[in-house]
């Protein structure tokens, strides 16, 4: 019988740990697809972040560093410049990336490290159990903004990808969504070029992933799907804002 | 060995480092040790290196932790604040078993305090500094040369035990000018780097870094195993010089620039027919113990001379351990204590 589907062999086989309706095991899932396509399994250095996916180095087969809390950059940083012929990337959540590791995610981009970030973007703390995310939605009740979130007393959702193409250094930006098959498969692309952006040596990449997080939300897995596209993306518009027309 | 060359201290540490064969420096500004940034950023592409001038000590720290993470031989530095900043990655990197080099220039604290010379950071190098029961290896140079000297024995130790050790310098002995003669070539440990990540090749299965382990039971085989190892570095690794004990009247103990005061005032007591002994800690961690204890009954008092409210002398104490009085000086702020009131102390104690 001819095989039609199976496991990257880039994912280990392992029993992930994620919520019922958690999309981090899907865009998992993509990477280690985009690693496979590309042929650089034996290459691939991943750093993992504080959040749901301290510990997807367990999930990967490539070599894996796990970093502290927001510094996935600046460790991705020094394990590239040792080894500049690999690829590295980072992967890290909104608390991570866009609340205490702004100044390492931001000032990676602007040096032009050659890393390639995939940022999930659920609009939440998923794993200290739904606090508010700087990329919280206006009016989204979580467990540190019980009235929902108020501009007056929180500030606005950071949008990290339209912040960071204005960075030379950022050469490839662009932000997908895990709520239906066809995004999942444009998430796919994106993740595919980030990388390929980076083993051409054009400077920083990243895809930021709209994802759900059911639990932490209180929503069902389905109708957290429908949450992405009703409420995430009109605050966080899909497509490319960096590199679109880079022939890699 | 070469020629004697002049140089500053701070240099010197950059050159050593580069002669230990460590090509990546992370690094942020901050008086008094910039010019060893300065000296990478000149140095380092000639050797095909990598010098970064990170947004922070803490993106620095971490770049390190990469670095290191990736098998190479790698250093950052600071000084007294920045160090504080550098402190969440020397712990993850404490437990994760990374070696790498981190130089601490100290300054007068606390807060950003001043830039002249200081010893106040001791109880932050060696009881802790960042959480969790971690040690690194604490090195204490008092000239030029022994920087130089300590700088490379400090990537072999790193290297030998996968740990973390720290050049605890001041801003003394940063700035100061002073021969150096260095070796044609240096002896380098060469370690067995398997675990470190290079890409698997898909010739091996992956290799993982971590510092994370949920499972308290292996957290504590992990703790365990850390312990044990800094067991190990205190019976192989303690360092101490030791001048004049066998029949002191004072001993003190002093470590770096104060060492050197003290070696001044051994001379000028021996003039008023006082004998004043010296017992300087190289290695601030481990600590010297051994050699307090063989001493502990010979003068009648001793005296730790420290730029600090007091922090080496706890250690002291606890290496006396009662047998004699221990006393203490101390100045702060960025002043050096002077010989003539290190031998008025002297004086007053022997009364």
């Amino acid at each position: 019988m001819a095989i039609v589907f199976q496991r990257p062999h880039a994912l280990r086989e392992t029993q992930m740990h994620y919520c019922p309706g958690c999309t981090h095991g899907i865009v998992h899932r993509l990477i280690a697809e985009a690693i496979d396509e590309l042929g650089i399994e034996g290459k691939t250095i991943g750093v993992s972040p504080v959040g749901c996916a301290y510990n997807n180095y367990l999930y990967f087969n490539c070599d894996m560093v796990q970093a502290a809390h927001g510094r996935a950059p600046a460790v991705a940083t020094g394990i590239k410049r040792v080894h500049p012929d690999n690829v590295v990337f980072t992967y890290q959540g909104d608390g991570d990336l866009a609340a205490i590791g702004t100044a390492e995610i931001v000032h990676a981009a602007n040096r032009g490290e050659k890393i390639t970030t995939i940022f999930i973007n659920n609009a939440i703390y998923g794993m200290t159990s739904g606090q508010m995310a700087p990329t919280t939605l206006i009016g989204q009740v979580t467990t540190t903004s019980p009235f929902g979130r108020k501009p007056e007393l929180h500030g606005y959702p950071l949008n990290v990808c339209e912040m960071l193409s204005t960075l030379k250094g950022a050469v490839y930006v662009e932000r997908v969504s895990m709520h239906d098959i066809k995004n999942i498969r444009n998430a796919k692309n994106a993740i595919k070029k980030a990388f390929k952006v980076q083993m051409a040596g054009l400077g920083f990449s990243i895809v930021e992933v709209l994802s759900s997080c059911p639990t932490n939300w209180g929503i069902d897995p389905v109708n957290a799907l429908k949450w992405i596209e009703e409420k995430m993306i009109p605050q966080y518009p899909l497509g490319n804002f960096r590199g679109k027309d880079l022939e890699v | 060995m070469g020629e004697k060359i002049l140089m500053k201290g701070n240099e010197v540490i950059a050159e050593a480092a580069l002669r230990a064969g460590c090509r990546h420096y992370f690094g942020y500004p901050i008086t008094p040790q910039t010019e060893i940034a300065h000296y990478f950023a000149k140095k380092m592409p000639q050797y095909g290196g990598t010098f970064i001038q990170a947004e922070s000590e803490v993106a620095a720290m971490n770049m390190v932790y990469g670095a290191a993470s990736a098998g190479a031989r790698v250093m950052t530095s600071s000084s007294s604040p920045g160090i504080s900043l550098k402190q969440e990655a020397i712990s993850y990197a404490a437990c994760a078993e990374l070696p790498a080099v981190v130089v601490n220039i100290m300054r007068a604290g606390p807060g950003l305090g001043g830039i002249l010379a200081a010893q106040s950071d001791y109880f932050q190098a060696t009881k802790g500094g960042g959480h969790g029961d971690y040690r690194m290896v604490v090195l204490a140079p008092s000239s030029v040369q022994e920087l130089y000297e300590l700088v490379v024995e400090a990537f072999n130790i790193a290297d030998k035990y996968r740990t973390l050790c720290m050049i605890m310098g001041d801003g003394m002995l940063g700035q100061m000018m002073e021969a150096v003669e260095f070796k044609e070539k240096e002896d380098i440990y060469q370690a067995d780097k398997s675990w470190a990540v290079t890409g698997t090749g898909m010739k091996r299965d992956h290799n993982i870094i971590t510092s994370i382990y949920i499972d308290p039971e292996i957290l504590e085989k992990h703790n365990l195993k850390l312990q044990e190892k800094y067991r190990k570095i205190a019976e192989n690794e303690t360092r101490v010089e030791v001048c004049n004990c066998d029949d002191a009247d004072v001993i003190v103990a002093a470590y770096g620039t104060v060492a050197r005061i003290i070696k001044n005032v051994i001379k000028t007591a021996e003039k008023e027919g006082i004998k004043v002994g010296l017992i300087r800690p190289i290695t601030l961690l481990p600590f010297p113990t051994a050699a307090f204890e063989k001493y502990a009954q010979v003068p009648k008092a001793f005296l730790s001379v420290e730029m600090s409210s007091g922090q080496m002398v706890e250690d002291v104490r606890l290496s006396v351990n009662g047998k004699r009085p221990v006393h203490f000086l101390g100045r702060m702020g960025g002043m050096i204590p002077t010989q003539k009131e290190i031998l008025e102390k002297i004086r007053e104690i022997l009364k």
